[in-house]
């Protein structure tokens, strides 16, 4: 198969993915118990209120013909309002977004520069004290609950040292940056233990294999082979768990925006569930999804020019 | 197995045998009575007489640590049971008979990893109301998929070894084939994944409790116990000492045993 007809199939998946991935949420908000009815009005609305309401929201139409309109609202952008902030609910997720994928990028950006040296230095000092100490701290760090190590870098950090804000998103650039800085370092503090310890792995897998054994044998120097073979395919490996990790990443910046505070959609995602909004919370789940399979769908297209063996 | 290897698990199985027996006699090992108010010693540091401090009511946080290992090592439990029975019935059904329903889980579970696990399990507590038991409904909903990978693949490889077929020429019935020769045989790695799910199952269940989704005070719960401190976190940062450091070696105590056993039973991951 060449490349271009891997691309299109790929390509192609997207479209019924996407509308697998609005019945699930859509089967969620219709067929669990619990009657968006009476969460929006409360128990004690009257009869008159909640048909007209029942027929506002669709709910007395048959559930494929409800599947369908929810379908065309999530092609077209109209997901309804949110009941605590009566805006868009589309408009809300678009003004919060920006703010979680730029503490998730971020936080990215430090697990990689974290991994990827401790990776080499475990991998070729493997069993010796340097790996030991390495995947003791990592080891600790996959056993500590994300909220936990916010909480302790927030009371070292800002609070005693003061090097910080303690919560907040503050204006402008660099500013956003200083206040994610914290958050940030909290989420990739998990990632990169999980990084680090799938690429240990992968480095020490291409370090015994038979291609560094024969350019060693060529007498090419132990640098290079380092540089050239290992480090190239530790970075692919690198890609892949990224995309694979970006959901817990996601799920993660919900708990991290929590503690500090920050305006992205995953504190947005906890008070609507206190604030009962549930448009908020099933649209949120929704681009979530939609999220984490488009970066599936980039690191599928980036791994496949890393490694053109992936297309075949 | 060298002692550098099996060291790791007997670490675990300590920790681990020191959260049992907290869960099982915490008036036993609770210095003091966990809800007892002390006025002298409002949100006291760590002292002789509170080895971690007071909370906010001079309640020592010690003895409310150890009083709410019950709650967490229940989520441990229970997170980890739903799945773990919901997944490998599925599992063993679509490895054994293939087919469209092999087709239809294959299609389900790629559908459910592009949800993030805690979004999701977050999306259903939102609906069903917070609480424990709403979150275990929740995680058995979200959790099934992983343990039915794995039963799936273990149950492809038992079906075509040598004892199946024997199985079937004996005439057993498919039910007597399946739960009493090929089950025993393909359930160990996933037994094994259990004990390390436990340990995710804790950081869930304490991250839920903090954000006020998981179990619901009074109901002591170690998340529940660091939210309770959390707007002291600056004068009083000792109230989230005890319950953090327990969660850690809670956490940890799961994975060393989970990954212990998976060395010494041999068990590829």
């Amino acid at each position: 198969m060449n490349r271009g007809t891997w691309l299109l199939g790929r390509l192609a998946q997207i479209v019924p993915t996407f509308v697998l991935i609005g019945l699930l949420t859509f089967v969620l908000a219709r067929l669990l118990p619990g009657d968006p009815i009476s969460a929006v009005l409360g128990d004690h609305a009257s009869d008159a209120t909640v048909a007209r309401l029942t027929a506002q929201m669709g709910l007395d139409q048959p559930i494929p013909i409800q599947f369908l309109h929810f379908m065309q609202g999530v092609m077209s952008g109209h997901l309804g309002d949110s009941i605590a902030y009566r805006i868009p609910v589309t408009q809300l997720i678009g003004e919060r977004l920006p703010v979680t994928l730029a503490l998730t990028a971020m936080s990215m950006v430090i697990a990689v520069a974290l991994a990827i040296p401790l990776a080499f230095i475990a991998a070729i000092e493997a069993d010796r004290w340097p790996d030991l100490l390495i995947r003791g701290v990592f080891q600790v760090g996959l056993s500590t609950p994300i909220f936990y190590v916010a909480l302790l870098l927030l009371t070292v950090f800002a609070a005693w040292l003061g090097l910080f804000p303690v919560g907040g998103y503050g204006d402008g650039m660099m500013e956003h940056l200083w206040h994610l800085f914290l958050p940030a370092c909290t989420l990739a503090f998990s990632f990169a233990a999980v990084l680090m310890r799938s690429l240990r792995g992968a480095i020490l897998a291409v370090l015994t294999a038979e291609f560094v054994d024969f350019a060693r044998s060529k007498g090419i120097r132990r640098r290079i082979i380092l540089m050239r073979h290992v480090l190239r395919n530790a970075l692919i490996a690198t890609v892949s768990l990224i995309g694979l990790n970006v959901g817990s990443l996601l799920g993660g910046a919900v708990i991290t925006e929590s503690v500090f505070a920050v305006p992205g959609v995953g504190r947005l995602m906890v008070d609507s569930i206190f604030a009962r909004d549930y448009p908020v919370i099933q649209a949120l789940t929704l681009a979530l999804a939609v999220l984490v399979s488009l970066a599936f769908l980039i690191t599928d297209i980036v791994q496949m020019t890393l490694d053109p063996r992936v297309a075949r | 197995m060298g002692l550098r290897t099996k060291l790791p698990l007997i670490l675990g199985c300590v920790l681990l045998g020191v959260m049992i027996a907290f869960a099982v006699a915490p008036d036993v090992f609770s210095p003091m009575d966990p809800l007892a108010f002390d006025y002298d010693a409002l949100l006291a540091p760590p002292s002789a007489a509170h080895w971690f401090g007071t909370d906010q009511f001079g309640r020592d946080m010690l003895s409310r640590t150890i009083s709410a290992s019950r709650i967490d090592l229940q989520i441990a439990i229970f997170a980890m049971a739903g799945p773990l029975l919901i997944g490998s019935l599925i599992g063993l059904l679509v490895g054994w008979f293939g087919g469209v329903a092999d087709a239809v889980f294959g299609r389900l579970a790629d559908l459910v990893v592009t949800f993030p696990f805690l979004v999701l399990v977050i999306a259903i507590v939102a609906v069903l109301g917070p609480g424990l038991i709403n979150m275990y409904i929740a995680v058995a909903l979200v959790g099934w998929v992983v343990y039915a990978k794995l039963m799936r693949g273990e149950v492809r490889v038992q079906r075509s070894l040598d004892y199946v077929a024997a199985g079937r020429v004996l005439g057993y019935s498919t039910s007597r084939v399946l739960f009493r020769h090929v089950l025993p045989n393909a359930v160990r790695s996933v037994l094994v994944y259990a004990v390390t799910d436990m340990a995710l199952a804790i950081l869930l269940g304490s991250s839920l409790g903090y954000l006020g989704l998981g179990a619901q005070p009074p109901e002591a719960e170690w998340g529940v116990l660091i939210a309770d401190g959390k707007n002291f976190f600056d004068t009083a940062p000792w109230i989230s000492l005890a319950p953090g450091v327990a969660i850690v070696a809670a956490g940890l105590g799961f994975s060393l045993v989970g990954d212990g056993l998976a060395s010494l039973l041999d068990v590829k991951r």
